[in-house]
């Protein structure tokens, strides 16, 4: 409590002092054509209702002040004017006009997503984005950074004001060149979410079936960050979005630099893991994305997400397979993994899962078997 | 029957006591008090879940409540302030105030009016059971958009079945209404001499009838997809969850206006009394009232921007949305001219409608913005829009109906309310809720999204003056609560006229108003009616 306490005094002290930008007042000018345009016609329109606004509560206020019983107004009898009401019919209309015009012409420039040199899907799932660089095939999950997540969890013990980027910050972030025409498809696997970093200057629903494209061109180097905007459920507050610009030669060493990664992945299907090796590996995927549902103890939320510890899957034998199999191809609310993750991750997430919380049964899965489930199921 | 009849004119102020006069009550003015005290008791449940919210909000981190628990407040804090507090407010005011406005001598159909009300009850008991069951209680927000919605747990069919009985309730509630006033006015009353708190009513009954029915249809729609494999919301079932959010918005903004035009009726009452002069361009004003109306069968989709319209559709869109702006602003000018030149005095009604002017007019400049598309993508679903519609909705709505309470309270309880309490009541509110959301705009620009249980520290320090206004809003409704059982229960003797400037047929009656009132049709004059 102390801690709120000497918040609240500084807020009262200092307020006055510090300097009001850096209170986050306005909306953010952000790094493209576009979103310059925009944050110009959110100060037109600002501007015009708050000229408005001063006039109108000036007039009335100016009543409040002479036309009260107290000063001795006395009412007059007047109830009706043809001529004022035309008036103020008529000059609010015009100024409507005056505002729909320019909106109406950036509108169509935002809508042209022709002649993008770069296509990019963003892909909501519950609670990440999965982008898909259609032209180079490289495939990225972005996640809430393991710091937030420690700091987010209730009684975590710890202090958000000492996290800069706290739900802000991602694991793998969309990395792209800047000075270049992005075109930025979004879609949903599960429910509707909402792709939006305010840099951009919109935002713009991913919804499962669909895809809406929009497109962005970023002028400065930098990392910009944004939200998920659409509630979908309960990691909806923890499904950030940032984007990095980078300069083209960087942008491309960093593709080549993926592209060997991914290779080196499939090399490793081969690889024979040890016990220790996969409890540990196991855990790592496990925290960060079984943890929000299954929770940390493995006992689930009664009513909404299964237990896991004690659960007739992860115990029996011969529900081996089964178990690989909800990991990789999902069910009901439980998001497939197969995409995401390697055969070596969902082989030590098996494990973890078939060994801690007292699930004491000594299997131990080798990404070979995921890769014969993978395989396998027709589904 | 006749002696039946014979009965009730012996006797005018005979009443049912004990349990039979509130359950089986066809009295217009005891189920307008039974809408009344159940409203007040929902903006404390509504209330209170605004303070968890902000109590979490508080200060980055979460303290107190789990994500998803966040989440079903939200969502059950929108449908129990709405469909609870805000719309049977405003049904029990027009039971209450439009027989006694028209010379009737009740509602057209009483015992329709007492199912109307017995409903809700029922309906809001099925809504709040769902926070205690396994799973917890809806949290895919009010808008109950699919696919999210049916990953409700055991809380979906609840969730259904209380909005169609809330919808039943309403589109009775609102034939009622319109039943009323087209068939019972005192002869000599023309449709055009009726007080706009009566206008406003039919044309927010039509807009209940067209717009529930929809909302019904949309809310069954998800029941069959979820449980009998239906898929009008799913594409991998060949359908569009986007369909839901243009059924659903179809009945949702002019929900928005089924909330708010009682409160310009409301306004348009008090605001000439307590100027003493009459209101300025009545038939205008109507006019303008009919005409926000029909437009807002046609903005729908200005609150689904993001989805993905094709932009003919958004600029249509665009442009009907603005275009309600001319009708809107129509009203506050004609507000404005009402106080020019008038004899003004500053009773606690009067403040709360004049500050309604003013802080509806801000949520509606910040509507003008919200209603400009591309700039509607940097603000859709922010904190902006929060402040938006709590401008409007709170210090809009909410406003009107504590102005509508102590303007005829008077007549209601045959005593005078406490005036210093009540203008303390107004401006603990006025400056409170202005602290609670006036830097929710600001939250919004900044980049805060809506419905998130945790925030970056960027957001910390307007979050946590958004939080003592709403606690310090919060406790100052309590005194409300005070104010109104101290004047039911005693006080200064209000007379017949308890406002020197007030006109109309409901101030001919004595006060309190006798339990039937205009048994016999009032003879109208022109001189007593609020616009002769």
């Amino acid at each position: 409590m102390k801690s709120i306490y000497q918040k609240f005094l500084a807020f009262i002290i200092f307020t006055p002092l510090t300097a009001i930008a850096d209170w986050g007042l306005n909306m953010t000018q952000g790094v493209t054509p576009i979103s310059k345009e925009i944050y110009d016609m959110h100060m037109l329109t600002l501007w015009v209702v708050t000229i408005i606004g001063i006039l109108v509560f000036g007039v009335m206020f100016w009543s409040i002040f002479h036309h009260r019983k107290s000063k001795g107004a006395k009412a007059a009898k007047f109830s009706h004017s043809t001529t004022v009401e035309i008036i103020w019919t008529i000059v609010p209309t015009a100024i409507i006009i005056s505002l729909a015009i320019p909106a109406t012409g950036l509108l169509i420039r935002m809508d042209d997503t022709s002649e993008a040199k770069i296509t990019i899907k963003a892909t909501g799932i519950q609670w990440k984005w999965k982008y898909d660089y259609l032209d180079e095939d490289i495939t990225l999950y972005s996640s809430l950074d393991a710091k937030s997540q420690e700091v987010a969890q209730r009684d975590s013990g710890q202090n958000p004001m000492e996290h800069e980027n706290y739900l802000l910050d991602v694991d793998e972030p969309l990395v792209v060149p800047v000075n270049t025409k992005l075109r930025i498809l979004t879609t949903a696997e599960d429910v509707i979410h909402a792709w939006w970093v305010p840099e951009l200057g919109w935002k713009r629903d991913a919804i499962p079936g669909f895809i809406n494209d929009n497109w962005a061109v970023i002028e400065e180097p930098g990392t910009y960050r944004g939200n998920c905007t659409e509630i979908c459920g309960k990691g909806h507050g923890y499904m950030p979005i940032v984007v990095k610009a980078v300069s083209m030669e960087d942008y491309e060493t960093w593709v080549d630099d993926k592209k060997a990664l991914k290779l080196a992945a499939l090399e490793s299907q081969n690889k024979i893991l040890t016990m220790d090796e996969s409890m540990a590996e196991g855990e790592k995927v496990y925290k960060k994305q079984c943890l929000m549902c299954h929770q940390a103890n493995g006992e689930g939320v009664p009513g909404a997400f299964p237990a896991l510890a004690g659960s007739e899957i992860a115990l029996k034998k011969e529900n081996t397979l089964e178990h690989l199999y909800r990991i990789i191809y999902g069910k009901n609310l439980m998001p497939k993994f197969g995409d995401q993750l390697s055969d070596v991750e969902i082989a030590a997430v098996t494990t973890y899962e078939r060994n801690a919380w007292g699930n004491n049964t000594g299997d131990l899965i080798q990404p070979k078997e995921v890769a014969e489930a993978r395989k396998n199921q027709t589904k | 029957m006749s002696a039946l009849a014979k009965d009730t004119h012996h006797d005018h102020d005979h009443k049912p006591t004990g349990l039979k006069r509130w359950f089986f009550s066809t009295n217009h003015k005891d189920i307008g008090t039974l809408y009344l005290i159940f409203a007040l008791t929902m903006f404390f449940v509504g209330g209170a879940m605004a303070m968890i919210i902000r109590a979490e909000l508080f200060q980055p981190g979460l303290q107190f409540v789990d994500p998803q628990f966040y989440n079903s407040m939200v969502t059950i804090h929108a449908l129990v302030m709405i469909f609870g507090a805000v719309m049977p407010a405003g049904v029990g005011l027009a039971n209450w105030m439009i027989p006694l406005m028209i010379g009737a001598p009740d509602m057209a159909l009483p015992r329709m009016n007492n199912m109307s009300f017995w409903i809700l009850p029922f309906a809001f008991a099925l809504l709040l059971s769902t926070i205690f069951m396994q799973g917890g209680g809806p949290a895919g927000g009010w808008t109950m958009y699919p696919p999210l919605v049916l990953q409700t747990g055991d809380a979906f069919p609840f969730l259904i079945f209380a909005v169609h009985f809330l919808g039943i309730s309403s589109i009775m509630g609102a034939i009622n209404i319109i039943a009323t006033v087209f068939n019972m006015r005192a002869p000599g009353m023309s449709l055009m001499q009726m007080p706009l708190f009566v206008w406003t009513w039919v044309i927010t009954s039509f807009l209940l009838i067209a717009s529930l029915p929809v909302l019904a249809g949309a809310v069954t729609m998800l029941l069959t997809d979820k449980y009998f494999g239906t898929s009008f919301f799913s594409a991998a079932g060949g359908g569009d969850p986007v369909l839901f959010q243009h059924i659903f918005w179809f009945f949702g903004h002019p929900e928005v206006y089924i909330l708010a035009l009682p409160a310009f009726g409301i306004v348009s009452s008090i605001i000439p009394t307590f100027s003493r002069k009459p209101l300025f361009g009545y038939a205008s004003m109507v006019y303008a009232t009919a005409s926000i109306a029909i437009l807002s069968f046609f903005v729908w989709a200005h609150h689904m921007f993001t989805v993905g319209l094709p932009i003919k559709g958004e600029l249509f869109f665009m442009y009907a949305t603005m275009l309600i702006a001319v009708p809107t602003g129509v009203k506050v000018f004609n507000w404005m001219a009402t106080m020019w030149k008038g004899s003004m005095t500053f009773e606690t009604p009067m403040l709360f409608a004049v500050a309604f002017v003013i802080l509806f007019t801000i949520g509606g400049f910040s509507g003008l913005m919200l209603g400009i598309t591309p700039v509607d993508f940097q603000y859709h679903d922010t904190y902006f829009v929060v402040a938006h519609f709590h401008y409007v909705l709170l210090t809009g709505a909410v406003f009107a109906l504590m102005a509508a309470v102590y303007y005829w309270l008077p007549k209601w309880t045959g005593h005078m309310y406490d005036e210093r309490l009540g203008k303390i009541h107004f401006w603990l509110s006025t400056i409170s809720a202005n602290v609670l959301f006036f830097p929710q705009h600001f939250l919004g620009l900044a980049g805060m999204p809506r419905r998130i249980p945790d925030y970056n520290i960027q957001f910390a320090d307007f979050n946590m003056i958004s939080s003592i206004g709403g606690f310090a809003y919060g406790v100052t409704q309590l005194l409300f609560i005070y104010i109104v059982i101290k004047c039911a229960l005693g006080g200064k003797k209000a007379k017949a006229v308890s406002w020197e400037g007030a006109k109309g047929l409901e101030w001919t009656v004595p006060s309190p108003a006798p339990f039937h009132t205009f048994e016999t049709p009032p003879k109208i004059r022109k001189e007593m009616l609020e616009n002769g």
